[in-house]
């Protein structure tokens, strides 16, 4: 398969946000055996992580960087020592330096919410 | 009295006001003064994992500098996203120069850090400083018969290089709660995300996390769950308010902070704001009929 020149520019732009070498992925899938959340995804974590090796630009689109919750579970069983989190970061802060934040504030339902839950929704998911 | 520098973080001035007032009783008993960092501002929350804008980690940053110029040598935690905020930006600073430099480029009204100070959590405190038998010589109301699930949740004891134990297994709660005469319950979900911030613009995500853990704990026989994560005691305490209204037969837990479990075992129970909690834990841990006494 050949990358386009946009392909090599997602990939390149996860690289340098997540500090992490994305094609030290061997798609073991430990990530997703461990994550405590794939029920609520649309795609895997490695299947993320394989998209952006593949500079497939739908993973923009996925839900599955906005439901990580960056809990590190993926973190201390990657057998390559990746940070998984930080990769779903990068896609995350990709769409967020375009404005594109995934939570309004004005629209949120705020009553009863501790601020530790605001704060650190609001640092994930607005830019 | 011995006196340690503290940074409470938001939370306990606020929803976790009980975690605080435990934690500085249990202290005094142990003769120690929580001494809290004379300024202080948020943490930040979450660690910040994007590798190129370093501004995200100069509210942790400021916060360690301030306790180094106060002439701390060590600050010490109690909320868990605090602590972990706040040892991965000293870490940052302690081993990634390039970075270390151009953050002291930028504050000006600081003095240089290079990361000196060290971030100990309470636990820490207990187990490592004082010593577990500090701590089971202050004991008044051993908390005979009560069964106790230590939640770890992820902040504690992940990423491995600030983790204060085992990410895998780690024991040093249920350490805690030996110590304190309880019996500590294997628990398959001790180390589970119960769905942090995602609690705010997907309630139904982390329900199903708050059913999953308290009754996952349920099932292994605690009475109670104990956790250093205002953020986590949001989502399993209130949270279990919602999830009663979904799922009306679900049998309700309390659930505390570490500290407040100390403050009941040490006689203390007042200082803990149960009354600040969706579930009520003084049923279980047989204080109802203790409201009139001086403690």
């Amino acid at each position: 398969m050949d990358l386009t020149n946009s392909d090599r520019e997602l990939t390149a732009n996860v690289e340098e946000l997540s500090g992490e070498n994305i094609f030290s992925c061997y798609q073991c899938g430990k990530c997703s055996a461990g994550c405590p959340f794939t029920e609520e995804m649309d795609i895997l974590p490695n299947q993320v992580i394989k998209k952006v090796q593949m500079g497939d630009g739908s993973v923009l689109d996925s839900d599955t960087p906005w439901t990580c919750a960056s809990c590190l579970s993926c973190e201390v069983d990657c057998p390559k020592g990746n940070d998984v989190p930080a990769i779903m970061e990068a896609i995350r802060e990709i769409s967020l330096r375009k404005n594109l934040d995934r939570v309004d504030i004005n629209k949120l339902e705020t009553k009863g919410l501790p601020e530790i839950a605001l704060v650190s929704n609001l640092r994930k998911k607005t830019g | 009295m011995r006196d340690i520098t503290y940074y409470p973080g938001c939370s306990l001035k606020d929803t976790a006001k009980g975690f605080e007032a435990s934690a500085v009783k249990v202290s005094e008993e142990m003769n120690v003064n929580l001494k809290e960092l004379d300024r202080w501002n948020c943490c930040g929350t979450v660690y910040s994992l994007t590798d190129d804008n370093l501004m995200k980690q100069l509210g942790p940053i400021r916060n360690l500098i301030r306790a180094r110029d106060e002439g701390s040598d060590k600050l010490y935690t109690l909320c868990s996203m605090c602590d972990n905020t706040l040892k991965r930006a000293n870490l940052l600073v302690r081993e990634e120069e390039d970075k270390r430099d151009k953050i002291n480029s930028f504050m000006d009204q600081e003095s240089d850090y290079e990361g000196s100070l060290e971030v100990r959590h309470y636990l820490e405190f207990l187990q490592d400083d004082l010593g577990w038998g500090e701590v089971r010589d202050r004991v008044e109301e051993p908390l005979e018969d009560l069964n106790v699930a230590s939640y770890y949740g992820c902040m504690l004891t992940r990423p491995k290089d600030i983790g204060l134990d085992d990410p895998h297994n780690p024991t040093i709660l249920g350490e805690l709660v030996e110590n304190l005469g309880g019996t500590p319950v294997d628990f398959p979900y001790e180390s589970e995300c119960c769905g942090s911030y995602n609690t705010v613009d997907n309630k139904e995500m982390v329900l199903n996390k708050t059913q999953t853990i308290t009754a996952g704990a349920r099932k292994s026989g605690a009475d109670v769950l104990i956790t250093s994560c205002p953020l986590c005691h949001f989502n399993l305490d209130s949270r279990q308010s919602d999830l009663l209204e979904v799922a009306p037969n679900h049998k309700p837990l309390p659930v505390l902070y570490f500290t407040q479990l100390m403050a009941v075992a040490f006689g203390y129970p007042k200082v803990n704001k149960f009354d600040e909690h969706a579930i009520d834990p003084k049923e279980v841990l047989k204080l109802e009929n203790k409201v009139g006494s001086e403690r």
